[in-house]
């Protein structure tokens, strides 16, 4: 592990130097040493890789959305990964088994016998089912990749945050990364919760704004890493975060929220009635457009930085490659920026509904 | 949207929901509750004792207040005090000079008195003396004088003489 850790960075500090002069000569050597480049800063597994013949273009945009979807091996750079446990279930039968058992050699997909069903995967990495000559579709629950990574993150948080709080026992003030994360823990008390919900009925949701917060920012950064996730960007997950927030909007909603929604109070009542369907539908649009915020933002910071960095190959000079790279860290800089604020704007935008549902008049 | 609805997957979902809605309730019990309650006693902490600490200071200036109008007090006491045995003396000095003037005068009245009264004894015991001398004297120069016949004669004469001039 520490070997290829070296050999990462020296790939990673090494790679531009080498481009420049090897530029012409060796080009097979250079796609190889940026495939390895970038699979650092972010992991793109298929540049450079076997399919020689392809049309570059082509193969750039395949690995994108290959990047972007969920996988049910953990890949972690090219030819590195584990795999993981597949879950399925169809018509009351469960079926689990390890994900290598869908992958031949080099990766091919190949299909899997379970007594009398057989499963293949697709290009989509979704699972087909065959029983008897027929096709049907299991309901996937397997850890893939991404769920990995919640549970990554899961884990993170309860150790990170159950020992800041361990650590006030012993004083007033937190050690260590509670030192880090205290401040941030009262900006969105002071700056978010307070000011959007009132004091009065702030408390209830303060687990869920600070979890929510932590949890997509961790997520988002997890993301940047050249681990090659990307969790936000599954519209599973932020529906999932973004359902949350509508049922707590909901469930904790007093009369005056309702009021405002059925019959609009300081209007005619011919407006009362066409107002009432527009607002009802306001309040699914809300957390509907949560869902889709940030889910669209992470997908379109990954999709522009992971082409800026498929430029490298298109270029295949060494001003435009490098103007790519330069370009590629910045919008990495830029994308460290976009991870804090979704965080910040799911954070703060659900905390002005709840705001709203217990606002009183 | 299709694409969208496409994309979902209800595995991911699933975990993704019980996952997270399992974090929040372990964090809120575990992190979230004993921070915030941590981090509210310390606000709480921290706003008394500044309250305190104004407190304090009020009082603080309060007593100093206190202890100048006291100080002062004390002066005007004190004044009014070293005026009233200033008084009292002079009152007391001039009193006794006066008592000492009287009882002098009364002295040397019944000094004067006494004096009189001595002088008055003894002139009068001096004029007794003197009557004495004198009626001793006026024997004696009597009986000398009459030893002699020709004199008690010639007296008689003279006694004569002056009563036949009345």
């Amino acid at each position: 592990m520490f070997k290829y850790i070296v050999r990462i960075i020296e790939i990673y500090i090494f790679a531009p130097i080498l481009k420049t002069i090897n530029q012409a000569n060796n080009m097979k050597l250079n796609r190889t040493l940026f495939s390895l480049f970038i699979s650092t800063f972010f992991v793109v597994n298929c540049f450079g890789g076997e399919s020689e013949g392809k049309d570059l273009r082509k193969e750039i945009k395949e690995s994108i959305n290959h990047h972007l979807l969920d996988d049910h091996n953990f890949t972690i750079t090219h030819g590195v990964s584990f795999p993981l446990p597949v879950i399925l279930y169809y018509n009351g039968d469960v079926d689990v088994f390890l994900s290598s058992k869908l992958y031949g050699d080099h990766s091919k997909p190949i299909r899997y016998q379970v007594d009398e069903k057989s499963y293949t995967i697709d290009s989509h990495g979704h699972i087909l089912g065959y029983i008897g000559g027929e096709e049907f579709h299991p309901i996937d629950f397997s850890i893939t990749k991404n769920v990995v990574f919640i549970m990554i993150c899961f884990i993170l948080m309860l150790f990170m945050f159950v020992r800041m709080a361990r650590s006030y026992k012993h004083g007033h003030l937190p050690k260590g990364v509670g030192r880090l994360l205290e401040p941030i823990i009262l900006y969105v008390r002071d700056d978010i919760a307070i000011p959007n919900i009132g004091k009065k009925h702030y408390k209830r949701y303060m687990s869920f704004l600070l979890t929510i917060f932590f949890f997509i920012w961790i997520i988002n950064l997890f993301g940047l890493t050249p681990l090659g996730v990307n969790v936000t960007n599954n519209i599973s997950v932020t529906f999932s975060l973004a359902l949350l927030t509508y049922l707590i909007t909901t469930f904790t909603a007093n009369k005056s929220y309702w009021g405002h929604i059925f019959w609009m109070p300081g209007v005619s009542v011919p407006m009362k009635i066409m107002l009432a369907p527009i607002e009802l539908l306001g309040t699914i649009i809300k957390p509907f457009s949560l869902m889709i915020r940030l889910y669209a933002n992470i997908i379109a910071g990954h999709v522009v930085l992971m082409s800026i960095l498929g430029l490298i190959f298109i270029f295949q000079n060494w001003i435009g490659s490098t103007l790519s790279f330069g370009l590629a860290f910045a919008l990495s800089l830029l994308e460290l920026l976009v991870a804090a604020l979704q965080a910040y704007i799911f954070t703060m935008l659900s905390a002005l509904y709840f705001g709203a549902a217990v606002e009183e008049h | 949207m299709e694409k969208l609805i496409n994309d979902f997957s209800v595995g991911l979902f699933f975990w993704q929901s019980l996952l997270f809605i399992a974090l929040i309730l372990l964090l809120k019990k575990f992190a979230w509750g004993p921070i915030l309650s941590a981090v509210e006693e310390r606000e709480e902490g921290i706003k008394e004792a500044l309250e305190l600490a104004q407190k304090a200071k009020e009082e603080m200036q309060e007593l100093n207040a206190d202890n100048e109008r006291i100080l002062a007090e004390a002066r005007i006491e004190r004044d009014i005090l070293l005026k009233e045995a200033r008084e009292m003396k002079d009152k007391i000095v001039s009193e006794a000079k006066d008592q000492a003037n009287t009882e002098a005068d009364k002295i040397l009245l019944s000094a004067k008195e006494q004096i009189n009264n001595e002088k008055l004894k003894a002139i009068t015991e001096l004029k007794n003396q003197v009557a004495d001398m004198s009626i001793d004297i006026a024997e004696k120069i009597l009986k000398s004088e009459l030893s002699d016949i020709n004199k008690q004669k010639e007296l008689v004469a003279q006694v004569l003489k002056s009563n036949e001039l009345n």
